[in-house]
């Protein structure tokens, strides 16, 4: 609608080279919408969760609507208060291995696909594809399913291996393989953006490049090393950078797992334990200084991606 | 856009022995790596096509074959609840589908097509914006939806999604309409179509694939969602499907599950999501990895 009252303008002042007017309202007309959304969605929350965070917003200030300001001790609770440090310590480290094996399995898989024959490349990349394609909530009843401890198959397959006793072993039931199998799950979802963009990557190694490095008396691993790995390392960054923004984000898999199993605190990564501090605590205060640091870690990993996107859109 | 498909094809080369021995053993070690991955979506769909008698035995039943029903499903569907939070899911997506379209589609003619004051700005927030996770602000979203009373509405939550789906719909559009040369259109009009004709009659058309794309992320994001739909809807009756499947698994340790009723409900869920990603998946790695692939 916006172009067509604007229209005129244009071909007035510069019919030739249409994207450089500067005193046009026209694109400003157009990202209103976007920004406006922006702002209401994202901005005001943001800015509502900055302030709280320097507040002592607890279940008391809710009825009163009084929270007194605290300047930054929320901040000094959340780096000193070993509760939440072990919150942060197990994402972390959870985010970080899984991201580390989702990448490495991804390799893994997008070397298969060049190894493998027609057939099987289009076998693995449709099987990946269905994989990939499962929203988060079904793929999630379906693995608490297979982990069932009563009738599920992970247990009935291991318990068949001699010297295995898995009969109604309960993975939900310790913080360690609660986690493993939140690992696992996870890395299941992943793998396949990662296999897809790393054989994309691939796919631009020459035969000829390949072929001459065979000639020459490389083997295998030197191919990869000193071949493969340089030439897809923009890639590569950029994949590991996303999955390890992604798997800090694990909120989903987590609630639900803890749904199936135990809510316990122990069993908690960021996005459970804000929840829980939220809605559960009505401690909005430190909820919101806990987000502030979620936000500000997602920041700082992605800044490169970012700049990187950014330099695409200037060319 | 081709850059899955391989470069170079061998053309016409015989391949020695050994080499063709070794593409066979890798092939087979692909094909076992694909069933292993897929066996969760068969074990979903087998599953949901076995009568309950049969899953409450202690050795599973890995082919359904002569026991096939469809009761699971029945049951789902007789459920009003499957049809209440369908309702829910199915509105809430329009909306953000629709709006998401419309807000990005002028936002990203804005940016690939003008140079304006604050444009690198806007930019900047909206790739920031894509990568910010749900769990980093859904507290304070909660608080605001909550406090203008919106909580277990479509509205509420629509804006919530708008907002965190339209940044990446823009960055995706602006791909599309920066590869539409503006030159097409200044042909046109120096045939005689007034800027708008132009644009109506020789981008818009090109643009349609980018659209379609673009809208089926929209709606992936939108039937996905879980994280802000379970603080801001919290009334039974307001469910979507994600939250309403959930409900099947809550306090699973505790009680007895239908779990064949639990799988017919995933993949009734599950479904379209399957065929709409795979409309688009091509589009997806590239555009998120693309820059990087092309070096």
């Amino acid at each position: 609608m916006t172009t067509v009252q604007a229209s005129p303008a244009e071909r007035d002042t510069a019919p030739a080279t249409p994207p450089t007017q500067r005193s046009s309202k026209v694109p400003h007309a157009l990202i209103l919408p976007a920004v406006i959304i922006l702002l209401i969605g994202m901005g005001y929350p943001l800015i509502w969760q900055i302030v709280t965070s320097t507040q002592k917003f607890g279940l008391s200030s809710q009825f009163s609507g009084v929270a007194p300001f605290v300047g930054i001790d929320n901040y000094v609770t959340l780096f000193t208060d070993p509760v939440i440090w072990a919150v942060v310590g197990r994402s972390l480290l959870f985010c970080i291995v899984t991201a580390a094996i989702t990448v490495i399995w991804g390799g893994l898989f997008a070397l298969l696909m060049k190894a493998a024959g027609k057939v099987g490349r289009l076998i693995l990349q449709i099987c990946l594809l269905l994989a990939w394609s499962m929203p988060v909530v079904a793929a999630m009843t379906v693995w608490i399913w297979l982990f069932d401890y009563r009738r599920g198959v992970v247990n009935y397959l291991l318990n068949m291996l001699p010297g295995v006793e898995m009969d109604r072993y309960n993975w939900l039931d310790t913080p360690g393989t609660f986690f493993l199998v939140a690992s696992i799950i996870v890395v299941w979802m992943s793998v396949p953006f990662v296999a897809f963009s790393l054989y994309a990557g691939l796919t631009q190694v020459s035969d000829e490049v390949m072929e001459a490095a065979q000639l020459d008396g490389s083997n295998g691993w030197q191919r990869v090393r000193f071949i493969i790995l340089p030439m897809i390392r923009p890639v590569l960054m950029i994949v590991l950078l996303l999955q390890l923004i992604w798997d800090l984000r694990v909120f989903a898999q987590i609630q639900m797992l803890q749904d199936a199993g135990s809510g316990a605190g122990e069993f908690d990564l960021l996005g459970t334990y804000i929840y829980k501090l939220g809605t559960g605590g009505g401690d909005f205060g430190m909820a919101s200084a806990v987000s502030i640091f979620v936000l500000a870690i997602t920041i700082a990993i992605s800044w490169y991606y970012v700049r990187s996107l950014l330099k695409e859109d200037e060319n | 856009m081709a850059t899955l498909a391989p470069t170079t094809q061998a053309p016409a080369r015989r391949p020695r022995d050994p080499r063709r021995i070794r593409r066979i053993l890798w092939s087979a070690v692909a094909i076992i790596a694909a069933l292993i991955w897929v066996f969760p979506v068969y074990w979903m769909v087998s599953s949901s096509l076995l009568p309950n008698r049969t899953l409450m035995s202690f050795i599973p039943t890995f082919f359904p074959g002569a026991e096939t029903t469809f009761a699971n499903y029945r049951n789902v569907v007789a459920d009003g609840s499957f049809f209440s939070a369908l309702g829910m899911s199915v509105s809430i997506t329009l909306i953000v589908v629709v709006c998401c379209l419309i807000f990005a589609f002028l936002a990203a003619i804005a940016i690939s097509r003008y140079k304006f004051r604050g444009r690198k700005s806007f930019v900047l927030a909206v790739l920031l914006v894509q990568m910010l996770p749900a769990e980093g602000l859904f507290i304070a979203q909660y608080k605001m939806i909550s406090s203008v009373g919106l909580l277990n509405s479509i509205i509420g939550v629509s804006v919530i999604y708008i907002a965190a789906v339209v940044p990446f719909t823009i960055w995706m559009l602006r791909g599309f309409v920066a590869g539409i040369p503006a030159e097409l259109e200044e042909a046109a009009m120096v045939d005689g179509l007034s800027r708008p004709q132009a644009f109506m009659r020789i981008t818009f058309p090109l643009l349609a694939p980018g659209l379609v794309a673009s809208g089926v992320f929209a709606f992936l994001q939108a039937w996905n969602e879980f994280t802000v739909a379970l603080v801001i809807l919290q009334s039974n009756s307001s469910q979507t499907l994600p939250l309403w499947l959930r409900g099947f698994i809550q306090n699973s340790a505790s009680r007895e599950i239908d779990w064949g009723q639990v799988m017919a409900s995933s993949t009734l869920v599950a479904v379209p999501v399957i065929i709409f990603f795979l409309i688009v998946q091509g589009r997806m790695t590239s555009g998120l990895v693309g820059g990087a692939v092309k070096g």
